[in-house]
């Protein structure tokens, strides 16, 4: 599955990363061919120090020798280079992509900070933690309904942005419903993000870089 | 008949001395879109916020015959690209990843940085001048000798930086250091910006800002 010279494409990542994860799928949606450069955890190598000198963090694209970073900039970076093959990946409406960058903003804003309370590698309450992701997802059923329109994903019929932004979080919310022994997705009482993220876990673009929940356990307790 | 503003349907809810509504303010500006401008009472808002913006209930929000679109930024981003004249983003999806990355770095930053440099006291004080001074280095770093962050043109980063300008008197007075001495550079860029017509009519005098902080000090028992 390679295209135009896997060396012109760079992602330095790493596995457990949802951020990167993100990158990864819009790569493979549009069957790019890419050399993963995994950091090691606990170090930042020289590459990454001087790709991303503003924030020192993964991921970082690096595209014909030029860096991109923050995940869903690199996220439409990739839509917009790799226009012609695969899925459109952002939404081809003003409108429709204003919604969407919306919510990847408030779930970064919401569901990450919550998520590394859980885990205890941000100061916070835990207890409000799991509150906050519980009063999240209901939001998040209700726009589903709105963007799927009957389909498969928030994107329509394949994967896009808002999937991207949020079915990275996946691996992580069920290694801290394990942790934590709380059902945080519930068929019960959002349904339709059930279905949609098993659905986003089987997919093509995102079966092979998913990081498993028990893998993501035993990290969280190493970090 | 119509109006104008009626005509094109753009109504923004906004507070007069928000960079963020600023930042919508001026990219209608630069496109030449009439609208209709309300002002909210932020300690008593408006039935009309709260159902446009249930989520955050925050300002600014531009409604598009009849259609809420939240946060600076992604507003900022629609109306480039619902009004193709005059754009704001480069057409190079480099260039445009770019913008982006710095528009979102001032949005992730500045003003937080600027807030606990009024409100803290002691070290803490201490660090927010030191980050701040950080801050605006990279930004000038990024200006280089450019007459725009968008070169020759007023682009995405201009638009979400021009704002913060009318406060740099309020963060050198509050951080007693010099933004002209540190960053030279971006004080001329600053300059170029406030003889822009779109800029001017939208942003408002540094000493209003002052003040307006010194009634927030006030209010946080600040001193």
């Amino acid at each position: 599955m390679a295209a135009a010279g896997d060396h012109e494409v760079k992602l330095l990542g790493f596995w457990a990363s949802p951020f990167v994860m993100r990158v990864s799928i819009a790569l493979n949606l549009k069957s790019v061919g890419y050399e993963r450069l995994d950091e090691v955890l606990g170090s930042k190598s020289e590459v990454l120090l001087k790709s991303n000198p503003v924030y020192k963090r993964i991921p970082v694209l690096i595209h014909e020798g030029k860096p991109i970073c923050e995940s869903m900039i690199i996220v439409e970076y990739v839509d917009e280079v790799w226009a012609g093959m695969g899925p459109s990946i952002v939404p081809s409406d003003p409108y429709d992509r204003a919604i969407a960058r919306f919510w990847a903003t408030y779930i970064d804003d919401k569901l990450a900070s919550a998520i590394w309370i859980i885990l205890g590698k941000l100061e916070g309450n835990k207890e409000e933690a799991v509150e906050q992701i519980a009063a999240m997802l209901p939001l998040l059923e209700d726009r589903f309904k709105n963007c799927s329109r009957g389909k498969d994903f928030f994107g329509g019929d394949t994967i896009g942005y808002l999937d991207i932004a949020l079915g990275c979080y996946l691996g992580w919310i069920r290694a801290v419903e394990e942790i934590v022994g709380v059902k945080l997705l519930d068929e019960k009482k959002t349904p339709l993000l059930v279905g949609w993220s098993e659905r986003f876990c089987v997919d093509g673009a995102v079966m092979n870089v998913m990081p498993r929940a028990d893998d993501l356990v035993e990290l969280s307790k190493v970090m | 008949m119509a109006t104008a503003a009626e005509k094109e349907g753009v109504v923004l809810l906004d507070f007069w001395v928000s960079p963020f509504g600023q930042r919508c303010r001026i990219a209608l500006a630069e496109k030449g879109v009439e609208y209709e401008y309300k002002e909210e009472n932020l300690s008593d808002k408006s039935p009309l916020l709260l159902k446009m913006n249930p989520i955050h209930k925050k300002i600014p929000v531009l409604i598009h015959h009849g259609k809420p679109i939240c946060e600076s930024l992604v507003i900022v981003q629609y109306i480039d690209e619902v009004w193709s004249n005059n754009p704001l983003l480069p057409s190079d999806p480099y260039e445009r990843a770019k913008a982006r990355f710095w528009a979102d770095f001032v949005d992730k930053k500045v003003s937080e940085c600027g807030t606990r440099l009024w409100k803290l006291k002691g070290e803490a004080h201490e660090e927010a001048r030191k980050d701040m001074i950080e801050i605006l280095k990279l930004l000038e770093g990024e200006l280089g000798d450019k007459k725009y962050f968008g070169g020759e043109i007023f682009g995405f980063v201009d638009v979400a930086l021009a704002p913060f300008t009318a406060w740099f008197y309020t963060y050198e007075t509050c951080g007693k250091f010099s933004i002209e001495k540190e960053c030279p550079k971006l004080t001329a860029w600053a300059k170029r910006c406030k003889e822009r017509e779109t800029v001017s009519k939208s942003v408002h005098h540094p000493h209003k800002v002052y003040e307006y902080v010194g009634k927030l000090k006030k209010k946080y028992g600040v001193e």
